[in-house]
């Protein structure tokens, strides 16, 4: 029996190099990540699919201690600049302290299972791990 | 004065805090009354009414008036996050500006003791589940928590740790500092949710809610109302002199949202329409940041007051934290922020806020501050900043008469 994987987001490019994907607009190379209607910087309203690199340094974080009910706490919220594009995701495989994440540390993405659906489908999620 | 000058006439916060036998109606009402009695008018002298209560049922406006006087007056509810009460006042303004009326009132008001984090969104069930794409992200769970933070102490938080890696120098112990001095200051203001002073150790060792916003870090959700009355110079000229004495000038309004920037749909940037509204604040008043003689910023979290020295220009760009590091913002230092307290101690009920610091610099203006006045007062600037993004910028003047 094959699992079919579903990504946790629509701009996460499964298979043997998981990924992110942008809509970028043609005209002003703006990236977004969310399903668009027109492009927030020029107005205009093509766009195309570019990969994001998958190695980048941490701008900003935070470790997250007071979460909403049923988010498991703590974890690292993070925004990796990945080459010129910013993402926004968790630091993983690392300790959630200040002494192990740290500004401007680099990192690469990674991906984890979010378990099964009763279909047997199985959610893929992201974040990025510290390059040893 | 010029006629079409625009003038605060009377303004009123309540005391901070819980009220579990008042609801927002009560808060509200009592704002309003205290406004217009401050400034010898009546609901009866009004020509516009703008109102807002974020978390409310909406039509507060209306709620308010059956209350205390319902004129048959336009009434816009507003909404603008944490940018709700300054929009309000704008709302008055622009109406005033228009030629629509001479006078208005503004009010805003908030329940939120007892409310938990703001902006978390509770995760999705487990059982009986599909995962099934949704949203504009085609996501098949909540993110929140999987794909970085939606809370506010988190957001903030990075918002200041992007500073930090931007610039250097912004320590936990940097942002716990700010808190220290809002709460020092908070001690003087008897109308603060919280006035208990704090040594840095208990900021740096209460409860962490996202690194390096520990609890007293935070806004405190508490609740309030506050509501100013809005006249132009034409009709100000009409009043008593005492009424003219105590006017403080609206020397600028502005309201601006966020432009796009790079990463600003991935972190909200609440940088650039703040150094926006302020560039255009201090171009509208004619006075240059060193003019001012107290500035009540929107210190939602400690790490948010540090970006937002830099984004007023209160300091040369890049230079928050040495800024803070001199004393600068202390109330005896150069440029005083937040000697109300600030949101820290004050208390931040949300639509409230953005007419309580108003509020707050009228009152140091009219030399009416007691303990806390910071003497001599000329000139003072109110920011708020609500999240999405909305930013309102006012400059204040004493009356020169
Ligand atoms: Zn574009």
């Amino acid at each position: 029996m094959t699992t079919t994987q579903v990504p946790l987001v629509d701009y996460l490019a499964l298979g043997d190099k998981p990924h992110l994907v942008a809509n970028e607009c043609t005209s002003c190379g703006a990236r977004f990540f969310d399903r668009r209607n027109a492009c927030a910087s020029c107005f205009a309203t093509e766009f195309k699919k570019v990969d994001i690199a998958t190695e980048g340094e941490v701008r900003s974080f935070t470790i997250v201690t007071f979460a909403a009910p049923g988010v498991p706490v703590p974890f690292v919220a993070a925004i990796v600049d990945c080459g010129g594009t910013s993402v926004r995701a968790n630091v993983i495989n690392c300790d959630p302290t200040p002494e192990k994440v740290t500004l401007g540390m680099k990192v690469r993405l990674a991906t984890y299972s979010l378990g099964n659906d009763d279909n047997g489908a199985e959610a893929i999620g992201f974040g990025f791990e510290p390059i040893a | 004065m010029a006629s079409d000058d625009i003038y605060i006439l009377g303004i009123y916060m309540t005391k901070f805090g819980k009220y579990p036998d008042k609801d927002t109606v009560d808060l509200a009402a009592e704002a309003v009354m205290a406004a217009l009695a401050d400034g010898g008018v009546t609901m009866k002298d009004m020509g516009i009414m703008a109102a807002g209560c974020l978390m409310g049922q909406g039509g507060i406006g209306q709620q308010i008036q059956k209350q205390v006087g319902q004129t048959g007056i336009p009434v816009y509810n507003v909404s603008n996050a944490c940018a709700t009460g300054a929009t309000a006042l704008r709302t008055a303004i622009m109406a005033i500006k228009a030629g629509e009326c001479d006078m208005g009132l503004a009010v805003g008001v908030e329940k939120l003791a007892g409310v938990g984090l703001l902006g978390a969104s509770p995760a999705s069930k487990g059982s009986g589940k599909e995962w099934k794409a949704t949203g504009r992200y085609g996501s098949v769970a909540n993110t929140d928590g999987l794909i970085g933070t939606n809370n506010m102490p988190g957001t903030f938080a990075q918002v200041g740790m992007e500073y930090g890696h931007k610039y250097g120098g912004a320590t936990f112990e940097l942002f716990a500092k700010i808190s220290e001095k809002n709460h020092a200051h908070s001690t003087l203001n008897p109308l603060a949710a919280y006035n208990k002073r704090m040594t840095l150790d208990e900021i740096m060792n209460d409860i962490m809610i996202a690194y390096p916003n520990t609890r007293p870090m935070c806004s405190a959700n508490c609740d309030g109302a506050a509501a100013a009355v809005v006249v132009s110079g034409k009709k100000l000229k009409t009043l008593s002199l005492e009424q003219q004495r105590r006017a403080i000038k609206v020397s600028a309004s502005i309201l601006t949202s966020d432009p796009y920037q790079e990463a600003c749909q991935v972190l909200p940037d609440v940088n650039t329409l703040t150094r926006i509204a302020a560039k255009q604040a201090y171009e509208q008043a004619g006075v240059s940041p060193s003019d001012l003689n107290l500035v009540e910023l929107h210190d939602c979290f400690a790490t948010a007051e540090l970006v937002h020295y830099d984004n007023l220009m209160l300091c040369e760009e890049g230079g928050a934290v040495d800024f803070f590091n001199s004393g600068a913002t202390w109330r005896d230092g150069k440029t005083p922020v937040n000697v109300s307290g600030g949101l820290e101690s004050k208390g931040h009920p949300i639509a409230a806020t953005g007419i309580a610091n108003i509020w707050e610099v009228c009152h140091h203006l009219r030399g009416e501050a007691g303990p806390r006045q910071i003497e001599g007062a000329k000139v003072g600037l109110a920011h708020v900043i609500g999240l999405g993004s909305a930013c309102g910028v006012h400059i204040l003047e004493k009356s020169a008469l």
